[in-house]
């Protein structure tokens, strides 16, 4: 176990060819569904059904039918928007800031990631609406010319969320949408079947891995990349506004901004994480995410997890610095309060557990690093928990101080949330390729090549010329010399 | 074969050495008509075949600020001009606020305009029909080959000569690539016919479904149905089925003034207006003249009403009668009522209506000016060297 950091880990283990690459990582939309994949389908698919049913009563009935009552207006609706957009954030950034900071790591986690970003920000988004209480009213929202002569309220936090999180979701979809088009092309040139073919076709718009358009690719995912990481820092900004712009104790911070971020980096990680190590295991892809990804991400949880343990302790600095009472007593109610339960799970599994990550050992130990993560996922909407239903719950008055207790429906949307995630996980691990074939093969050993700015090339490629082996294959022999 | 027109040359290498090696020798050649396909962006393509830096960013920028001015000056003028309302003591035209939104509005215009401009104006997608696709060539390059492919339009293209050129640089196969046939797409094809009638009757049918049923199907019912008790109506909730509920006995509402006078005849001897007619109190009783009393007894106070017909015509208020009427005696009638005219007690509060009473006399007065009214008049017109009042 003696590893050489100085240099950079294989990035794909087992030394497949190109071809293989592509056998490899399609395999799993050819093959016939597996039994275990039904059942994995099944307990997902009754879980969003129970949400559906909870967001039905709650439709119906109104939001009375969740526990929120004053002073504590929000409750887990707003916690889970915030715990999902935070998973979000991994996604862009693997694919934004880690393209831009050159680490090649990210291209084997880098599609699922963004997926899993899409698929979190749309579950997310189902809450700012349903918590409105008349979705159905959600168009006001945005500013066109209505019959009531009213445009939105533009300096108000929450519009801002709006507007950040459908950018957020927007930008994220044509980033991995534009990622998948090579790919849809190649599986287009893959596939036998008359109807795969045709929706691939259209979905690959005719590409056609053209080096003409390759150079204005790679820029635009250069210049996109670089759009994407200030958005992704901005989007959990806005999401923190939400409370620091308001006046409760326990919200009013200006430390929020880079304290949500470096929160929503680690949640975001702690689910890929969870996830990867599944769809490693089940599609035989531990070449392509190997554990030198999983170490890596470790680390980036690691390096998040400290920030956000610094925040925690900041927060209490800053409360007794400021000698506001209300403030003051709002952070000891955390620890000592009724609600210390959700702190000390907030605590433990944010700060103290993925201490373990400093030992080599663990972050190389898959079963611990699963455990380490589904810790981090309980302990940051244990977070959320606390900053909102906590401060919520203890404000200025202490007449108006009320206790927060959850119904069945509470519990069942936030179920649902999680049925509506891994029901589109599973169908995008089936459907789409869940590692970007084409990025994967350019960083593969020996795919570049090694002096192309000298002409001779007497004995190149001989070297490594592994990586299309079978040369000259008697594939288009027929139409040879015609 | 010899019927195709013949698109391009293409050949196969297996090396991503050989394809730059390729790619630089074919440039160097004079042919400008090639292109290379490849797997994968290979490093230092760009400059084998000659190709200068993508420019594709000045969309980015040019999009990006355009958003962000636009929607800058769109809040502005929304928030401070079209509609300017206070919220948290923050100025109409509050620029720190705006900062959030105009920042993801930069991102979101700057990169669709990127994604779109790329796929459709650099590289003309969605295109199916490039002579290229379905081709063997493609299938290859998808996988693990590197190829290069000369287009016949080339000036000087020879069929033989680029073969004999592609395979002195050591391609693995050589394809030829030919024009695909015209295929024709008739507008007035039944299958296009059917597929619009069926687009036309979804639109629709989801439009009026969703706007004359789901709209009025609860709870997208705009909260129409709730479970409350209406003034008027029956209850079972308090036990004499009565919803709207009696003051408790003994209280006074608060504000409340009694109103001793009802049905007496000539309250004047105890009635007195308490204001004074200044500028205030008579535009406040125009106000309030021209909305309550104006529909039926006319702008001016003439009769004329304004409801022509619909509703009885109030009595000119310029007879003598009601100018001799005291001031407490018109309070009285507005206050009770008197013929078809309602008790105005309730939309009415004490002092608009002596602010009202106040009014009617300015009205009165200016139907029947004194000659001091005149000299008053030219007076002012003196003073201002103006037509003040005719």
């Amino acid at each position: 176990m003696n590893i050489d950091y100085t240099k950079e880990l294989a990035l794909v283990e087992g030394n497949p060819r190109l071809a293989d690459i592509d056998e490899l990582i399609s395999r799993p939309l050819t093959q016939p569904v597996t039994k275990k994949y039904y059942i994995a389908l099944s307990i997902s698919g009754t879980a969003l059904l129970i949400g559906v049913y909870s967001l039905w009563l709650t439709l119906y009935y109104g939001i009375g039918m969740w526990g929120n009552n004053v002073p504590v207006g929000w409750a887990f609706d707003i916690t889970n928007f915030v715990f999902w957009i935070g998973i979000g954030h991994a996604g862009t950034l693997i694919s934004a800031i880690l393209f831009l900071l050159r680490q090649r790591w990210r291209t084997g986690i880098a599609r699922f990631a963004e997926a899993m970003t899409i698929f979190a920000v749309m579950t997310a988004g189902i809450f700012p609406v349903i918590h409105t209480g008349r979705p159905w009213l959600a168009g006001y929202l945005i500013p066109y010319p209505n019959q009531h002569l009213l445009w939105p309220n533009f300096i108000s936090p929450l519009l801002w969320d709006v507007f950040a999180v459908s950018t957020y979701f927007t930008v994220s979809l044509l980033f991995w949408y534009m990622g998948l088009i090579p790919d849809f092309a190649i599986l287009r040139d893959r596939t036998v079947s008359k109807v795969k073919k045709t929706i691939y076709s259209v979905f690959s718009l005719g590409w056609r891995h053209s080096n003409r358009h390759w150079r204005h690719y790679e820029k635009v995912y250069m210049i996109l990349a670089g759009l994407a990481t200030p958005l992704v820092l901005s989007v959990h900004t806005i999401v923190s506004f939400d409370f620091a712009v308001s006046l409760i104790p326990g919200w009013h911070t200006t430390i929020f901004p880079p304290y949500f971020v470096a929160g929503a980096i680690y949640s975001g990680f702690a689910m890929v994480m969870t996830v990867l190590i599944f769809v490693r295991k089940i599609f035989d892809m531990e070449n392509l995410i190997t554990l030198n990804h999983l170490e890596r991400m470790a680390k980036v949880m690691l390096l998040t997890s400290s920030m956000v343990a610094y925040s925690y302790l900041m927060e209490f600095f800053i409360a007794w610095y400021s000698q506001v009472p209300s403030e003051q007593y709002d952070f000891w109610a955390r620890v000592v309060g009724p609600y210390r339960w959700a702190w000390y799970f907030m605590i433990s599994c944010n700060f103290l557990i993925p201490q373990l990550i400093w030992f080599k050992k663990i972050r190389r130990s898959v079963p611990i690093l699963f455990i380490i993560s589904i810790c981090a996922n309980i302990g940051m909407w244990f977070e959320r928990f606390v900053i909102i239903v906590q401060s919520l719950s203890r404000d200025f008055l202490p007449s108006s101080w009320h206790m927060f207790t959850p119904t069945l429906v509470d519990f069942g949307v936030l179920t649902g949330s999680f049925g509506l995630f891994f029901t589109l996980v599973l169908l995008f691990a089936k459907t789409l390729p869940v590692v970007s074939m084409v990025e994967t093969k350019s960083v593969l050993e020996g795919s570049q090549p090694h002096h192309y700015n000298d002409d001779h090339n007497g004995e190149v490629g001989a070297g490594h010329a592994n990586i299309t082996a079978g040369v000259g294959a008697a594939l288009n022999g027929g139409k040879n010399g015609n | 074969m010899e019927t195709k027109n013949l698109h391009s040359v293409a050949a196969l290498f297996d090396t991503p050495e050989k394809i730059i090696n390729a790619a630089n020798k074919v440039k160097d050649a004079g042919y400008k008509k090639f292109d290379v396909n490849t797997p994968y962006p290979v490093h230092g393509m760009d400059k084998a075949m000659g190709l200068g830096q993508s420019k594709i960013g000045w969309i980015t920028l040019f999009f990006g600020f355009s958003g962000a001015i636009f929607i800058f000056l769109f809040m502005g003028w929304t928030m401070a001009m079209n509609y300017p309302y206070v919220v948290g003591g923050k100025p109409f035209f509050s620029f720190p606020a705006f900062i959030p939104i105009t920042f993801e509005v930069t991102v979101l215009s700057g990169s669709i305009a990127t994604i779109v401009g790329m796929l459709a104006v650099f590289f003309n997608l969605p295109s199916l029909n490039d002579p290229i696709q379905d081709s063997d060539y493609l299938k290859q390059v998808s996988t693990d080959k590197f190829g290069i492919l000369i287009q016949a339009a080339n000036e000087k293209f020879d069929k033989e000569k680029v073969v004999e050129f592609l395979k002195s640089l050591g391609a693995s196969t050589i394809e030829y690539i030919y024009e695909p046939e015209k295929e024709e797409f008739k507008i007035l094809q039944p299958k296009f016919m059917v597929f619009l009638a069926l687009v036309a009757i979804l639109t629709s049918g989801g439009t009026y479904v969703t706007l004359n049923k789901l709209m009025y199907v609860i709870p997208f019912n705009w909260m129409d149905r709730q479970s409350k008790s209406n003034p008027q109506s029956e209850t079972t909730f308090f036990h004499d089925g009565f919803a709207m509920r009696m003051p408790v006995k003994g209280t006074i509402a608060k504000g409340f003034m009694p109103y001793p006078y009802q049905g007496q005849a000539q309250p004047n001897e105890v009635l007195s207006n308490p204001t004074l007619p200044t500028k205030e109190i008579l535009e406040l009783g125009q106000r309030k003249f021209l909305t309550f009393c104006s529909p039926c007894h006319g702008n001016y106070a003439d009769g004329n009403s304004r409801l022509r017909g619909q509703f009885p015509p109030g009595p000119t208020l310029h007879s003598d009668k009601i100018i001799g009427y005291s001031d407490g005696m018109i309070y009285n009638i507005i206050t009770n009522g008197q013929n078809a005219m309602p008790s105005y007690a309730y939309q009415i509060p004490r002092e608009q209506r002596w602010a009202i009473i106040d009014y009617i006399r300015v009205l009165q007065r200016a139907q029947n000016p004194k000659p001091s009214d005149f000299q008053a008049i030219s007076q002012l017109k003196k003073e201002s060297g103006k037509n003040v009042v005719n």
